[in-house]
């Protein structure tokens, strides 16, 4: 049953993880000021509830989920709301933020509250309290959990998947939970298998983390049908069609989503979310971020306050070297560079990866020779140089018809390219065009 | 802290490392002992006609060419190829024409590089063949010359004369020898290079090992050579059966230029195909074609127009070969 255990295509980057891998996870002392962007998850943007001069708690909502895929936004320290207005988001745009002021003198002990008891709740109950808390996939794309727990009535769920690949070169953010909470981890689980009443679940972790692997198979559970499944250290190994296709040897058809072959894929970070949410009651205000790469002083695992600023983090981890050249939040695949030192941090935020100036990709681009590399790397078996060229040439239609709505932006096209071409961003680019003519239609 | 200047580009923002410079200044590389052999078995005459080729391949890159495009090596690659297509004893001039044709023609007028239709290296030897048909089939044998330093024709000759003929130290070709004359050349000649033919068209088991580097470090398409020597090695395998008066597999696949053309020429990233099946599509439409023209043509060789005729038939195989996007479904059948 376990013979696929692989997908075809893909890259290999250098994983770089050693910086980090073995350093435990550490809490980061609270900055002086923390920035709350309302746009934190995939979905419509939370809705404010608290103005200008309010004091709040730590776990107090400042924002409330508008809409069902929508998440609240609580208050990652105590303070006073300063201002709320824009401020740069780690997108690259000014979104709408709320900036508190942080109480030197708080002990940042959350209000009293009650903790809902998990084994007593039903299905329906538990997606809401973890609607409540705020909490969103962990793993980058930040998507409502609440949403992805709550198939259609007319779906039939067997399997969940948890996704510890962490393919990301450089991030040992799930790597690290993995292994220092793996009964976090498969409490998450149990709660999630229990909203889904789905009875079996299984692990998947890239071969280069033993220790995780260990961790986590020791940790689990005997009343549980969960199995634990060491795979190959490929780039995109951790998106959700490439770990279905791996584990269960499931295609999830062009254009629909992993529900439509029974499955859901969860993190590892945010089955540990949902065990805390119901350990302590906190909702999700802040989460294991990686300070890494070879233009930061000391790279560290540390627990964050969602909200903290960059340049905050960057000083609490020695700050830049003198080579430091690119900051990226995420993974160096898919990661998104940074211009702002003032950007905050939010939840899909997994990892921040300083690229000293010998890492970087030139910013110098050679004309297409049609080597065919982008068609081997390609995970989705797309042909991404004939879309390079009509991306150029703003053929968005013929684009759509070459299957673009399939392209994952993984990158694996433009790591391999030789002639530097930035494939993804121009598929990106095509795609908002896309979005934008059919909104306007 | 201060703010170091960041920069801010797209992701991804790791590479894989191999520039498109990178691939092309290690195909020269790899080139170089293919054009120490020439110069082995053919003398100064040899680097001559390279050199000339070259420097005209570079010169009309530099004048006609945009700016800064020489430092890609592609038309150091085209140069070098052709010069390995001609004969030693070619008038220096015809290699510079070669050369102009191929990139101004061949190249730059589809747009540079990246957009050439047609291998501009064979374009310019199948301009040199149409307009100088003797002279491109005067092969010098290599070791007849009395000493090595001997020019092995009338290089210097003066555009628009007729150069000096040496008959004493010229020969057929393997391939026209065994075409007009049922005559076969010994396999180790042709292995080796030991024979007459052009530049590069001698010692297969050099190219083959120079490629096979290209090959290792997927610079080249393994699909395309492998396609077009089975293909090769089949179609004349089995002519060969049923007469035995038409060559064998060994010597279809060892002589003339099937060798450089299976491994550098046909392989031009540009004009070959982008998918893995319209790779192995097209070797074996050059094999084909190859096996055709030499058995049943009125020309010994032909791997030059084999290549030039499936290059233009790249597009198609491109869009037929597309691949299968993940997760779609074959179109389930009308009941």
């Amino acid at each position: 049953m376990w013979r696929h255990l692989k997908f075809r295509h893909g890259v290999h980057p250098p994983t770089l993880k050693e910086l980090t891998a073995g350093v435990p996870i550490r809490r980061v002392p609270y900055p002086d000021e923390i920035v709350l962007p309302l746009r934190q998850h995939t979905g419509k943007p939370a809705r404010l509830v608290v103005k200008a001069g309010d004091r709040v708690e730590r776990g107090d909502p400042v924002a409330e989920a508008d809409g069902y895929v929508s998440t609240p936004i609580h208050a990652s320290a105590a303070g006073t709301v300063r201002e709320i207005g824009l401020w740069p988001h780690p997108d690259g745009s000014y979104a709408q933020a709320v900036r508190i002021t942080v109480d030197p003198y708080s002990p940042q002990a959350a209000r009293p509250r009650l903790v809902p008891d998990w084994s007593r709740l039903g299905p329906a109950d538990l997606i809401e309290a973890i609607r409540q808390a705020g909490v969103v996939g962990l793993g980058g794309a930040a998507f409502p959990t609440h949403v992805k727990l709550a198939p259609p009535k007319d779906v039939r769920i067997d399997t969940i998947l948890v996704n510890g690949c962490e393919c990301e070169p450089y991030l040992t953010t799930d790597h690290r939970t993995m292994v220092e909470y793996p009964e976090r981890v498969h409490l998450g689980l149990r709660i999630m298998m229990r909203c889904l009443g789905v009875s079996r679940a299984v692990v998947g972790i890239e071969r280069n983390k033993p220790d995780a692997l260990e961790a986590i198979r020791a940790a689990v559970p005997k009343d549980l049908d969960v199995s634990v499944h060491d795979l190959e250290v490929k780039y995109p190994q951790g998106a959700e069609k490439m770990l279905i296709k791996s584990l269960l040897g499931r295609e999830v058809p062009s254009g629909k989503l992993p529900l439509h072959v029974g499955v859901v894929v969860q993190n590892v970070a945010s089955a540990a979310t949902i065990a805390e949410v119901f350990d302590t009651g906190l909702p999700l205000i802040e989460r294991i971020v990686t300070v890494t790469g070879r233009g930061v002083r000391r790279p560290a695992n540390l627990i964050v306050p969602v909200g903290m600023k960059l340049r905050d983090l960057l000083e609490a981890c020695g700050g830049l070297t003198e080579d430091a050249r690119e900051v990226v939040f995420g993974g160096p695949m898919m990661g998104l560079a940074q211009a702002h030192l003032d950007t905050p941090l939010v939840k899909g935020t997994t990892g921040v990866v300083v690229l000293s100036a010998a890492e970087v990709r030139p910013q110098v681009s050679y004309p297409c020779i049609r080597c065919g590399h982008c068609l081997d790397a390609c995970p989705v078996f797309l042909n991404p140089q004939l879309l390079g060229q009509l991306a150029q040439k703003e053929r968005w239609d013929e684009m759509e018809a070459n299957h673009l709505a399939d392209c994952m932006l993984c990158g694996c096209c433009g790591y391999t390219c030789p002639s530097n071409i930035p494939l993804p961003q121009l598929f990106a680019l095509a795609k908002g065009a896309l979005r934008q003519r059919q909104a306007a239609a | 802290m201060s703010a170091p200047s960041l920069l801010v580009s797209a992701s991804p923002h790791l590479g894989a490392g191999d520039s498109t410079p990178t691939i092309m200044w290690n195909v020269v590389a790899s080139l170089l002992p293919i054009v120490a052999v020439a110069a082995w078995f053919f003398g100064p005459s040899a680097l001559l006609v390279t050199a000339a080729a070259t420097a005209a391949a570079v010169a009309t890159e530099r004048v006609l060419g945009h700016r800064g495009t020489l430092g890609d090596g592609s038309a150091v690659i085209t140069g070098l190829l052709l010069g390995l297509t001609l004969p030693a004893g070619l008038p220096l001039w015809m290699a510079v024409v070669g050369g102009v044709f191929g990139i101004a023609i061949g190249k730059l007028l589809f747009g540079g590089l990246g957009q050439n239709v047609f291998n501009p290296a064979l374009l310019g030897r199948a301009f040199l063949q149409a307009s100088f048909p003797v002279a491109m089939t005067t092969w010098p044998v290599p070791a007849a010359a009395g000493t090595w330093w001997a020019l092995r024709g009338d290089n210097f000759a003066f555009p628009f004369t007729s150069p000096r003929v040496v008959d004493a130290l010229t020969s057929a070709s393997p391939l026209g020898r065994m075409k007009f004359e049922q005559q076969p050349t010994a396999l180790l000649d042709l292995v080796l290079g030991t024979t007459t033919g052009s530049l590069g068209e001698t010692s297969g088991l050099l190219i083959l090992l120079c490629g096979g580097y290209l090959a290792l470090r997927n610079y080249l398409n393994w699909r395309i050579p492998a396609s077009i020597f089975a293909t090769v090695a089949v179609l004349a395998g089995g002519l060969h059966q049923l007469d035995p008066r038409y060559p064998g597999a060994l010597f279809m696949l060892f002589s003339g230029g099937l060798m450089l053309g299976a491994m550098y020429m046909a392989t031009d990233l540009v004009t070959s195909p982008v998918t893995n099946r319209g790779c192995w599509v097209f070797g074996a439409g050059v094999g084909l074609l190859v096996v055709v023209i030499r058995i049943w043509g009125g020309l010994a060789e032909g791997v030059m127009y084999a290549i030039l005729i499936m290059n233009a038939l790249v597009p198609y195989l491109n869009r037929w070969t597309q691949p299968r996007v993940f997760g779609a479904r074959p179109v389930e059948p009308a009941t």
